[in-house]
């Protein structure tokens, strides 16, 4: 492949867009897994839910996806806090919540993985949204409608989370959760409660970036677990606890991404996130904000 | 003085079990004599069917090295198992490898494999671990479909060689071959369990704080775990393109694997040995008769049921609650 500038142009332009909406496919890991220190490992088996949601609200009710998408992320809100209430009552409070947690989102992934493939087929699928099928050019730098609407939702998304967690007294609250669980209960905020409402927030932002997902490209059962190395690089670069941290590593993921598949070939990209993963692990598990 | 002294016996004198554990070794020769000699007599779909439930009892007991002793989970069997599956494919392809030769070959490869994502990711916590074997599994599966030596996404083809001389047909061969690597897992898995290394895994697995300040190597004993967890899988791997004769990277890479691994030790009781080998055969019988008679995704989705509902209700699995049910009634 020939070098331009061209290229690279574009290539860090798309890399961009992407990373908004990968910022949208971390928040909730950084939330659950960097705040509550609950490992979801069934995070992006959410998100496929959320796109198959989608596909069903503009194909059998011709809604249009980004109007449902707050309707159906109550539902995940309502879905996430019960859920988080099972998993406190089945694991945290026994105090064995490593090994069997973890299996335990397993099985969740691999039933809604199942249940999904039962019911839709392993056929990939796609949505068709006439208004975002334009291209913008700025130069010779293209921008697809189609990616970008995705970039400027999710970081609304992560600019909306991020507002609610430092100005309200729950979401200061959700972020004590992460430092001190005693301190919470000193300022008068139940701790259980506090981690409902985060967890249900994590569930409700996998049923948004779902939705967001089957905008920029089409959708099978199986395509979370392309997402789960990506989602938690993101997290672990970003400095766990962090939601600015997160967008900056989500944009440094799809920078990092798109650079590859222009320049090595598409097919290597998945492997860009693990690489990540692990050099981060590596050298600075403290994420790119730590000390 | 005296009577306290003989009441409770030092514990260097305790019966201790040995690490080398004959009663297995004697099961597993019974077992290999009866398919050796049950030869032409039964229908090859038996020797089908007690070939996958001892490729099952090797993965879940080398998961359970590394899960059950140590408490690390790892997600990424199929990814450990496909690399041992195409180590063969491809020393079949660069010359005429005999299958004990490659399953050992692919103990290494798998076996370094995990060596190097445990020697990455084992110094944080545990689940970082656990993150990057499932992402692992991935990206393992991006690199075959693109490398075309071993068949691509395409798939490739693997013909069985003719039986040789004490066997009847290769299914049986393959069928003894796992069998004696269904023994060999099943007895270090006991060797690890009632030695020194498997006291220091117990202990890393309770508070590995603890464990590493009374003396614990830690992270050396994890990194052994998780090379042996991987060199099995790897191995179970090994055989399987002869078993299915055409290995495409989703059958390689089946979830059915990547699930079970995890369910089969879960289900059956982590703790011991036997749990996984329970569990295998427990978990493995039945998907075989529910495969014929309902589809192989419904299949899954319960084996998915299953273990959701072991790890919340049961968490110590069948071993856990046969032992719960002994000390009700005694």
């Amino acid at each position: 492949m020939d070098f331009s500038w061209d290229l690279l142009l574009n290539a860090v332009a798309s890399g961009i867009m992407l990373g908004g909406f990968y910022a949208a496919v971390a928040i909730g890991v950084t939330i659950a897994f960097g705040m509550l220190d609950i490992v979801n490992i069934a995070h992006p088996a959410f998100i496929v839910l959320g796109s198959f949601l989608a596909y069903l609200s503009i194909n059998s009710l011709g809604i249009d996806p980004f109007l449902s998408a707050g309707l159906f992320a109550v539902v995940g809100f309502v879905f996430g806090r019960y859920f988080y209430r099972a998993y406190y009552h089945f694991f945290e409070r026994r105090g064995d919540d490593s090994l069997q947690g973890l299996a335990f989102f397993f099985g969740i992934m691999f039933i809604v993985e199942i249940s999904l493939v039962l019911i839709f087929g392993v056929d990939y699928r796609l949505i068709d949204l006439p208004y975002l099928a334009k291209t913008y050019e700025i130069g010779f730098v293209q921008i697809p409608l189609r990616l970008a609407a995705p970039c400027v939702a999710g970081v609304a998304m992560l600019v909306a989370i991020q507002l609610y967690l430092s100005k309200t007294f729950t979401g200061r609250a959700i972020l004590a959760v992460a430092q001190d669980l005693e301190a919470v209960r000193f300022v008068g905020a139940n701790p259980i409660k506090t981690k409902e409402i985060a967890f249900g927030i994590a569930v409700a932002s996998a049923i948004v970036a779902g939705m967001l997902l089957i905008v920029i490209q089409s959708v099978e059962p199986s395509i979370g677990r392309e997402f789960i190395g990506r989602a938690f690089a993101i997290c672990v670069l970003g400095g766990m606890t962090s939601l600015p941290g997160t967008l900056i590593a989500a944009m440094i993921l799809g920078i990092a991404e798109t650079m590859t598949s222009t320049f090595f070939g598409p097919s290597w990209s998945p492997a860009v996130a693990f690489g990540l993963l692990l050099l981060t692990l590596a050298f600075r598990p403290a994420g790119i904000l730590g000390r | 003085m005296t009577a306290i002294h003989s009441s409770a016996a030092p514990p260097a004198l305790r019966r201790v079990p040995k690490p080398f554990s004959w009663p297995i070794l004697l099961v597993g020769a019974a077992i290999v004599a009866v398919e050796i000699l049950l030869g032409s007599q039964v229908s090859e779909y038996y020797f089908l069917l007690a070939y996958v439930i001892m490729q099952y009892i090797v993965l879940a007991t080398g998961w359970n090295i590394l899960g059950g002793y140590a408490g690390y989970v790892n997600f990424g069997t199929a990814g450990f198992f496909a690399v041992g599956c195409y180590t063969t494919i491809a020393l079949e392809k660069l010359a005429d490898v005999p299958l004990p030769i490659a399953i050992l070959a692919a103990g290494v490869v798998a076996g370094l494999l995990g060596l190097g994502t445990g020697y990455l990711t084992l110094r944080l916590r545990g689940v970082f671990f656990s993150i990057a074997t499932l992402a692992m599994a991935v990206v393992l599966q991006t690199l075959i479909v693109n490398w075309s030596f071993v068949g691509g996404s395409r798939g490739a083809y693997m013909m069985r060689p003719d039986a040789l001389a004490p066997f009847t047909t290769y299914v049986q061969y393959l069928l003894v071959v796992m069998t004696v690597l269904a023994i060999v897992a099943v007895m270090v898995a006991v060797a690890v369990e009632r030695s020194w290394i498997g006291m220091g895994l117990a202990a890393i697995r309770d508070d590995e704080l603890a464990a590493e300040a009374s003396g614990v190597p830690g992270l050396r004993l994890k990194l052994l775990a998780t090379t042996l967890c991987g060199a099995f899988m790897g191995m179970a791997g090994a055989p399987f393109p002869y078993f299915i004769t055409y290995v495409d990277p989703p059958s390689a890479f089946s979830l059915a694997i990547a699930v079970n691994a995890i369910a089969m030790p879960l289900i059956g009781g982590t703790a011991t040995w036997w749990g996984p080998v329970l569990g295998a055969v427990l978990l493995g019988t039945t998907q075989q008769v529910l495969t014929v008679t309902i589809s192989s995704a419904a299949n899954l989705l319960i084996v998915g049921i299953v273990l959701v509902v072991f790890v919340t209700v049961a968490p110590l699995g069948v071993v856990g609650l046969v032992r719960a049910w002994k000390g009700r009634r005694t």
